[in-house]
């Protein structure tokens, strides 16, 4: 069986452009919300000095992570910021002194066992650098280590535009081995594949050649067919198994790992330098000069289109990520996260949704939906309120790529009304576990 | 600056907008049409030109009374119309072709709801309504290249065993016989159904499940399979209508089963039937089965055994 997909176009134009460091930011807002989790504790208080590397935000919760400051400089305040998805959250800010002097503290940590090798993948404040921002710490944290069949690294960049996996690939190899080699030295990974699509092949190259060199690494070429970096997906087409709905890729014996997420761990356990700043791919049709730029977490996402030569139209719509599963944000005075790859700004002509008419019934989203789902059956139960015949559908299955409403020709708000339909089952299953409970 | 736009992902589309789908079917319709007025003369075109417009009027005089959406551009209106023209004789009153359009787009389209909605393909039901309306007028054949001298349709000779007053395969290929006006030329909606599969406005599955059966049918009941294939509304029925969005399954395997279905009855009406066509029939009755075809052939999400 294949799973189904489709053929985006790929507009990787900045694949071969190395990336340039941003002049320092005078000012970076760092949300406490850059993960999946519980927000991270500020610890810092406004007037304080800070350095690079210095530990501004401790972890709350088991499912949390720690911030580190980007800048040298002081904090300003501690603000209110509501996020691209309407949450709230505190953000520290701090006025950055230029200096960018490196804190005291960032020194390579002590990782001899799987349990310091967990603490210092925790301190390094790394999370899922795909876009999920799921804590890594949590993700390695496998309790029992014989599940893990192979570790699978995610280095399929599917989306537009995005290029920041490609430059890791291509800039920073010797540090992905070098997270390879932590991986099974620290958690007994015996096999590793490197998930490429064949639209980069000097990355596959550069992968390959590397990988001849170290035991137990496959580098498996991928056709460029969305959403080939979706997790399910992935681990579908390399190691044929299907992660079941609701559960994790461990359940198929499988971890998945971002390849920037793998180097940037690798960095820090090297030199002790957490993650305070991201490669990251300035494109869009309203951009003069597409470039990746490294910027310190924080940075108004407005420094980074001023650095690649401002805008030659106006912008009507900016993202965080690509252009399927990005997050428009409000304002270009929103922040580089940590889990954002990609910063793309579109002109009037791509900005406005377009025009929705009736559906045909043409079956387009049904058959290019990996997981098989039925987007119309889905709408038509969300909007008849029958959260059973929602669940019956596995309406919260969807993991939201896009491709039903990519192919749609009515141009139908597929992924919104799937969004909907998600959020309903799954306030009626918490419902149901409450009664339940209650008896 | 002004405000950015927020709206949900994916924040790009294919270009493929439901109007393309309907030009492409439109320019597919084309040629046939041509054909039917070297074959039948400019009178075909009347009809035609009659059949689309009434389709479009009703359908903007409707939607204006119900306070809808002025759907017209999205062109399926003008399919429609089309469609229906080509499944009548050239020969056909004015006025019975204009009442067989405002019965497609208002009672079986619009009535239902619209593009998308209706369960029953507009033109074929028209049809079939117009064939019990007007038996006389729906079942009378002009000869091609002929004003006023009638035939009879292939399939009536098939039916009654007169063989030898068959057409030559040349002749059925060109559509050089008695028939409704769109339906006689074979190589002219080949053209049009391979241009549809080639843009991927409608998939193999249908037309290949629908003529494949048929032949195999024709075969082994020994009824001169290739006059059976080329004969009445088989071609353009089975790339053309049995392929209609709305009212058939978009499963590949839904495809094939109600290909295979429309093949059966088609046959079933053609070799034992009393009338000496059953395309039409055929499609209709499929199209009455689709939402449990669909059902059945609706492809299990990928939950691995999960909850």
């Amino acid at each position: 069986m294949k799973l189904s997909g489709i053929r985006v176009p790929h507009r990787k134009h900045t694949a071969d452009c190395a990336p340039q460091r941003l002049p320092v930011p005078e000012l970076v807002t760092i949300p406490m919300s850059m993960h999946i989790g519980k927000h991270a504790k500020p610890i810092v208080k406004v007037g304080e000095t800070v350095k690079v590397g210095q530990l501004i935000a401790e972890a709350d919760g088991f499912i949390s992570a720690p911030i580190h400051s980007s800048v040298s400089g002081k904090i300003k305040k501690l603000d209110e910021l509501t996020m691209s998805n309407g949450t709230k959250t505190t953000a520290i800010v701090i006025e950055s002194d230029g200096m960018m002097e490196v804190h005291e503290s960032v020194q390579p940590p002590v990782v001899n066992d799987f349990d310091s090798f967990i603490a210092a993948v925790k301190s390094s404040g790394v999370v899922g650098l795909g876009g999920a921002g799921f804590p890594t710490f949590v993700k390695l944290g496998v309790k029992d280590l014989s599940k893990i069949d192979a570790v699978i690294i995610n280095a399929a960049e599917c989306e537009p535009y995005i290029t920041s996996d490609t430059r890791t690939m291509l800039d920073k190899p010797e540090l992905i081995f070098d997270g390879i080699e932590l991986l099974k030295k620290y958690l007994g990974t015996k096999r590793v594949i490197i998930g490429i699509e064949n639209n980069k092949k000097a990355c596959t190259a550069k992968m390959q050649q590397m990988a001849d060199n170290t035991s137990g690494v496959e580098v498996k070429v991928l056709p460029s067919i969305y959403p080939q970096g979706g997790e399910k997906v992935l681990v579908y087409n390399t190691i044929g198994k299907i992660v079941p709905k609701g559960g994790l890729p461990l359940d198929v014996g499988a971890i998945v790992i971002n390849c920037t997420t793998l180097s940037s761990i690798a960095e820090y356990i090297k030199t002790g330098m957490p993650l305070v700043e991201k490669c990251i791919t300035v494109d869009g049709s309203a951009v003069n000069e597409p470039k990746n730029v490294i910027a310190p977490i924080g940075t108004p996402l407005s420094n980074l289109f001023e650095f690649c030569g401002g805008f030659k139209s106006e912008p009507k719509k900016v993202l965080y990520g690509g252009p399927m599963m990005g997050i428009a944000v409000p304002s270009l005075d929103m922040p580089v996260l940590k889990m954002t790859n990609a910063a793309l700004a579109f002109d009037e002509s791509e900005a406005k949704p377009p025009k929705t008419t009736a559906c045909i019934g043409c079956g387009e989203c049904i058959n290019h939906c990996p997981l098989n789902l039925n987007p119309p059956a889905i709408a038509k139960a969300n909007k008849l309120n029958l959260p059973e015949e929602l669940k019956a559908l596995c309406a919260d299955l969807c993991m939201e790529c896009g491709c039903c409403a990519y192919v749609c020709p009515a141009k139908r708000p597929i992924v919104q009304n799937n969004k909907l339909a998600k959020a309903k089952l799954n306030k009626y299953i918490r419902e149901q576990k409450e009664k339940e409970g209650g008896k | 600056m002004s405000k950015l736009v927020s709206s949900v992902s994916p924040h790009i589309t294919s270009n493929r907008t439901t109007q393309k789908i309907m030009l492409d079917v439109i320019i597919a319709l084309i040629p046939a049409g041509v054909a039917s007025v070297i074959i039948f003369g400019l009178r075909s075109l009347l009809v035609i030109g009659v059949c689309v417009a009434v389709c479009v009027l009703s359908e903007l005089i409707f939607e204006k009374i119900c306070k809808k959406e002025n759907t017209i551009l999205d062109l399926s209106a003008i399919v429609t119309g089309l469609l229906l023209a080509y499944n009548l004789p050239v020969s056909i009153p004015l006025w019975q072709a204009a009442f067989g359009s405002l019965f497609a787009i208002v009672v079986v389209k619009q009535l239902f709801g619209g593009i998308g909605q209706n369960f029953a393909n507009p033109a074929i039901t028209a049809r079939i309504v117009m064939l019990v309306a007007f038996s006389g007028t729906m079942t009378h054949w002009t000869a091609p290249f002929a004003d006023t001298a009638t035939t009879a349709t292939p399939l009536v000779h098939l039916s009654n065993g007169a063989l030898n007053e068959l057409p030559s395969y040349l002749d059925m290929l060109l559509g050089v016989r008695g028939g409704c006006l769109g339906e006689t030329c074979t190589i002219a909606l080949l053209a049009g159904g391979i241009y549809l599969i080639a843009r991927r406005v409608i998939s193999w599955h249908t037309p290949v499940a629908f003529i494949g059966t048929v032949l195999v049918m024709s075969l082994l009941f020994d009824k001169a399979p290739l006059y059976q294939l080329m004969s009445g509304g088989l071609i353009i029925g089975a790339f053309f209508m049995a392929t209609d969005y709305a009212t058939t399954p978009s499963t590949k395997w839904g495809k094939i089963i109600f290909g295979v279905g429309c093949g059966l009855i088609t046959i079933l009406i053609r070799f034992w039937g009393t009338a000496p066509e059953g395309v039409s029939y055929s499609i209709l009755l499929m199209n009455i089965f689709t939402p449990y075809i669909s059902k059945l052939t609706r492809p299990k999400p990928l939950t691995g055994g999960g909850k």
